[in-house]
C-alpha cells in the first residue's frame, strides 16, 4: 500500500529530525545537527534492508517516489517564500559579502574534487604536473 | 467575487499552493522548451520565476515572506515550509547509491569545514574593506556570509549590534539566492556531475536552501547527495562561529 511508503518516509524523517535536535542540543548549538542527513541515511539503509527482504513493493516505493518527484515544486515554492527583497536592499557590503561567499565555494569544487581523487590514487597514478 | 476567492484560498492554501506552483512549473517548462530548446533547465527557470515573484511579493507588501504575504498566495508557505521542503529532500536519498555515498565521505567533511572558513572569511574581507574593526562586527558579518541562520546565532551569542546583525542576515541571504540562480550555470566548468562534486558542492556553500534549489536546477539526481552534507553546515557554523572563529578574530584584530 502508498501509505506504507508515506509512512516509512516520515517515520525516517522524524526519526533523523529528532537525533539532530538532541545532537543540537547536546553540543550546545541553537541548530538542527544534520537531522535531514541523518534521516536520508536511515531511509537508505530502511529502504536496502526491507528491499532484500522483499518487504518492499512497488507500491510502498511509489509512496516515497511520489515525494521525491514532488521536490523540485516544493523547492520552487521555497523560492518564491524567499526574502528577494531583504537581499537586495541589504546594502553593497552585504551583496558582495554574500557574492564572494559563493565565488570561493565554486572555485574550490574543482580543487577538493583533486585532492580527495590524489589521496586514493597515489601509489597507482602517475605524478601529473595539475 | 474577490472576497469568495479570498475565502477559498484562504480555507484550501495548500491546494491553492499546488495549482499556482504547477502552473508556473508549466510555464517554465514550455519557456525551457520553446525559447532556450532545453539548454536552460525548466527547474530552473522555475526557480528564478519564484524568486522574481518573490521579489515582487516583497516589493508590494513590503513582507518579509516573498509571496507569502499575498493573502492569496499564503499556502506557498506551507508547501515551500520547512517541514514539505526536509519531508521531501529524505524522500529523494531513496535513490541513493551508497557505495558513491561512501567513497565521498571524507571529502564531505573536508569541504564542510573548507566551506565555513572560506565563506566566514570571504565575509570577514568584504567587511574589513568597508571599514569594520572591531572583531565582534567582523565575525558576525562572516557568519552571515557562511548562512543567514549562523549570522544572527555568532552575533546574538558574542553581542553583536542589531545592525549588524541584519547586514549578516542579508549577506547569508544574498549568498542563499545566488546558489540557486547560479548553480546551473556554472555546474560545467566546476565539474559539478557526479556524486562525488555534489557531495563536496553541499559542504562548500552548505546554505541547504541554495544548495537544494541549485542542484535541482543543474540534475536532480545530485540533490540527495549535496543535501547530505549540507545538512551538517549550519549547525557546525553555529558551532564554530561564536567560538573558534570569534577567538581567532579577536586574536587577529586585537
Amino acid at each position: 500500500m502508498i501509505i506504507y511508503g508515506v509512512t516509512l518516509l516520515s517515520v525516517c524523517t522524524l526519526t533523523g529530525i529528532t537525533i539532530g535536535q538532541m545532537l543540537g542540543k547536546l553540543i550546545g548549538v541553537p541548530a538542527n545537527v544534520g537531522g535531514v542527513g541523518i534521516a536520508m541515511i536511515l531511509l537508505i539503509l530502511a529502504g536496502s534492508y526491507l528491499n532484500k527482504r522483499g518487504l518492499l513493493d512497488v507500491k510502498t516505493e511509489q509512496g516515497v517516489e511520489f515525494w521525491s518527484a514532488i521536490y523540485i515544486p516544493v523547492v520552487v515554492a521555497m523560492a518564491a517564500k524567499q526574502n528577494v527583497m531583504g537581499a537586495l536592499t541589504g546594502g553593497p557590503m552585504a551583496i558582495l559579502a554574500g557574492v564572494s561567499a559563493v565565488a570561493c565555494g565554486f572555485a574550490l569544487v574543482p580543487m577538493l574534487d583533486r585532492l580527495g581523487k590524489d589521496e586514493s590514487k597515489t601509489s597507482a597514478a602517475p605524478a601529473t604536473n595539475s | 467575487m474577490y472576497e469568495s476567492l479570498l475565502k477559498v484560498t484562504d480555507k484550501y492554501d495548500l491546494i491553492a499552493a499546488f495549482a499556482v506552483i504547477g502552473l508556473t512549473m508549466w510555464f517554465s517548462y514550455w519557456v525551457s522548451g520553446r525559447f532556450t530548446r532545453g539548454r536552460v533547465h525548466g527547474s530552473a527557470i522555475a526557480i528564478l520565476l519564484g524568486l522574481t515573484m518573490a521579489y515582487l511579493g516583497g516589493l508590494f507588501t513590503g513582507g518579509e515572506k516573498g509571496v507569502v504575504d499575498i493573502p492569496l498566495l499564503s499556502g506557498i508557505g506551507l508547501l515551500g515550509g520547512s517541514m514539505l521542503r526536509d519531508f521531501a529532500i529524505v524522500a529523494t536519498g531513496f535513490g541513493v547509491n551508497i557505495d558513491e555515498l561512501k567513497q565521498a565521505g571524507i571529502s564531505g567533511v573536508i569541504a564542510l569545514v573548507m566551506g565555513i572558513l572560506s565563506s566566514f572569511f570571504a565575509g570577514v574581507a568584504i567587511a574589513l574593506a568597508f571599514g569594520y574593526t572591531d572583531a565582534v562586527s567582523l565575525t558576525t558579518i562572516g557568519a552571515g556570509a557562511v548562512t543567514y541562520i549562523v549570522g544572527p546565532v555568532t552575533g546574538a551569542a558574542i553581542g553583536a549590534s542589531s545592525e549588524v546583525i541584519a547586514l549578516s542576515i542579508a549577506a547569508g541571504l544574498v549568498k542563499s539566492i545566488l546558489v540557486m540562480v547560479t548553480t546551473p550555470f556554472f555546474a560545467s566548468l566546476i565539474g559539478l556531475n557526479n556524486p562525488r562534486t555534489a557531495v563536496i558542492f553541499g559542504g562548500l556553500m552548505g546554505t541547504s536552501s541554495g544548495v537544494a534549489a541549485g542542484l535541482a536546477a543543474t540534475d536532480p539526481k545530485l540533490v540527495p547527495y549535496g543535501c547530505l552534507t549540507a545538512a551538517f553546515y549550519t549547525a557546525l557554523g553555529c558551532l564554530l562561529g561564536p567560538s573558534l572563529l570569534f577567538i581567532l578574530m579577536r586574536g587577529i584584530m586585537g
